[in-house]
């Protein structure tokens, strides 16, 4: 149990805590247009009735990240594996990873969003799906395969050389050194930044309401229209703070725990 | 010396290497015979490091060519990785994987190199351990050894590959001196089962002991080379005997090589 300073600190945190926490719901609260924005925003009505509809199209916002993130996952790899090829003959593919991984984390998702989501079945190609779900999926795995890859990427940098060199010296080849030796070493530093990026996927799923995918965020807009009042967005932010928040502690446990690991550790 | 001289394990002949313009390796000639164990010295950043690097393919040359049992081999070879099977290489800083443990650290190129079953790679990792002492530490992660076990580990990684060199740089400098013996002790008993060493060495004492041939390197040149005796006792090359002199007063009260 916590000892005496250790309690004496979490005894000022509490109160200093429940002090700002008083002067700002004060503040807020004694403004003169409280009474509105809490009834625009926070209303308990509207809130039960907005809960079961918004819940429910949240499953669409967990299907598109779960199949997603099964897709980036080894994308990103490949993408990682690709700028990190110094064969001069496949010097195009290092090219065309380098230029896909400048395009997509460079250009803002929403505009990514727009040109291939309405740009491409607008097209009206034979064979081209026109189902938004279906473009939604590839938009947001196109941008976070993106990013991933530069987690990846990262990781493996961070092996040092001299673990590949043994590697190479041992006669394995230049895949088998990364495929034994520097990949699961790597892969332990990148789950907590693999994680983050998986946090904002998760987020982002609502940006593809704008191709008119009915998920969380459009179902809370639609009742928001219907209703003229706020609340069911604020539903749909609840339903998504209880996702993400035990995830970012996660993270957060997690990356504690690498650094204790690397402070334990030997050189 | 009549009988003709065997046909060299591996050849090194007028190797050049230069880095950023800087001739390291200035024309290396050096070969050695089976069972033939052989020491480079040198001051630090005479080229020993950079010569046992190309050596192994793991860098590429400028000039001149390198020779394993009479095939002319290199860095950019499509099956340089082959190549590099047969020859073993240990370096100053362990360089053991620290995800894998002991016996998985030896087992791994057996496993994926030369494609051996996993319990045949398994059956020769523990061998190897076995015949280095360190049976008993197979199934630990390499940071729970000291550093002597962990390069004796680094030695029977690079021995299960079964090279027909083994090519050692510095290998006890990063020890603590009370490691240092185990290791060498280690070496001493390879040299006499008979496997072909080029040992880059600070060691002297060692070097005297244990070396068919002694290599003095200067400013990426072979300057001398010759019997331990004749190195240690009547070097010709002046520059051989300012260093050997250098050496001598570092070590002070120390056995001196060669008395
Ligand atoms: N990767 C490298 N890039 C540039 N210069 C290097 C590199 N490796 C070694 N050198 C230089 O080559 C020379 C020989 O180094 P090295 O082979 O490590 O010598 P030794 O092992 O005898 O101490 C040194 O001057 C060193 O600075
Ligand atoms: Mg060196």
């Amino acid at each position: 149990m916590a000892t005496g300073p250790a309690r004496k600190g979490l005894l000022v945190a509490t109160f200093s805590t429940l002090v700002v926490a008083a002067l700002v719901a004060y503040t807020v609260g004694s403004s003169p247009a409280w009474p509105e924005v809490q009834k625009a925003f926070f209303d308990g009505r509207y809130f039960s009735t907005s809960l079961p509809a918004v819940a429910e199209a949240f499953t669409i916002n967990i299907r598109l990240f779960i199949i997603a993130e099964l897709l980036i996952l080894p994308i990103g790899l490949l993408i990682a594996l690709a700028r990190s090829i110094t064969a001069p003959a496949l010097a195009p593919l290092r090219i065309f990873a380098t230029i896909f991984v400048d395009f997509f984390r460079g250009v803002p998702s929403i505009l990514i969003i727009y040109v291939l989501g309405f740009g491409v079945p607008a097209l009206q190609l034979d064979g081209v799906p026109k189902e938004p779900f279906f473009w939604a999926l590839v938009t947001l795995v196109l941008i976070y395969s993106a990013y991933v890859s530069e987690v990846y990427r990262a990781g493996i940098e961070s092996i040092h050389p001299s673990q590949e060199r043994a590697a190479r010296a041992l006669g394995l080849t230049r895949i088998q050194a990364l495929r034994y030796v520097v990949i699961p070493q790597a892969f332990r530093r990148v789950i907590p930044p693999l994680l983050n990026d998986f946090i904002g996927l998760q987020k982002d799923t609502a940006l593809v309401s704008i191709l008119g995918v009915v998920e969380t965020f459009k179902q809370a807009q639609i009742l928001k229209a219907a209703s003229f009042n706020f609340t069911p967005l604020m539903t749909t932010a609840l339903i998504f703070l209880i996702i993400t928040i035990p995830m970012t502690r996660l993270v957060d446990r997690l990356a504690a725990k690498d650094r204790n690991a690397q402070l334990g550790g030997t050189r | 010396m009549a009988a003709p001289k065997p046909a060299p394990v591996i050849e090194l002949k007028g190797l050049k290497k230069r880095y950023d313009g800087r001739l390291v390796l200035d024309g290396i000639n050096l070969s050695l015979a089976e069972h033939e164990v052989v020491c480079l010295i040198g001051a630090s950043g005479s080229g020993k490091s950079t010569l046992l690097r190309c050596a192994d393919l793991l860098e590429p040359i400028d000039a001149g060519s390198i020779h394993l049992d009479g095939a002319r081999v290199a860095f950019e070879d499509r099956d340089a990785d082959e190549t590099r099977r047969k020859l073993g290489i240990v370096f100053q800083g362990f360089n053991l994987f620290p995800h894998l443990t002991v016996l998985e650290n030896v087992a791994l190129a057996p496993r994926v190199a030369l494609s051996l079953t996993p319990r045949a790679a398994e059956r020769r990792a523990k061998e190897l351990l076995k015949s280095l002492g360190l049976a008993e530490k197979a199934r630990e992660y390499p940071d729970k050894l000291s550093g002597g076990q962990q390069q004796r580990v680094a030695i029977a990684r690079a021995l299960a590959t079964e090279p027909k060199v083994l090519l050692l740089d510095e290998i006890t400098s990063a020890l603590d001196p009370v490691l240092v013996a185990e290791v060498l002790e280690t070496l001493r008993s390879l040299a006499e089962s008979g496997m072909t060493m080029l040992i880059a060495t600070h060691e002297m004492a060692f070097a005297a002991d244990v070396a068919d041939r002694i290599c003095y390197l200067e400013g990426g040149r072979l300057v001398e080379e010759g019997s331990p005796k004749r190195i240690f006792g009547s070097p010709r090359d002046p520059r051989t005997k300012e260093f050997l002199r250098r050496v001598r007063s570092i070590s002070g009260g120390r056995r001196g090589p060669g008395r």
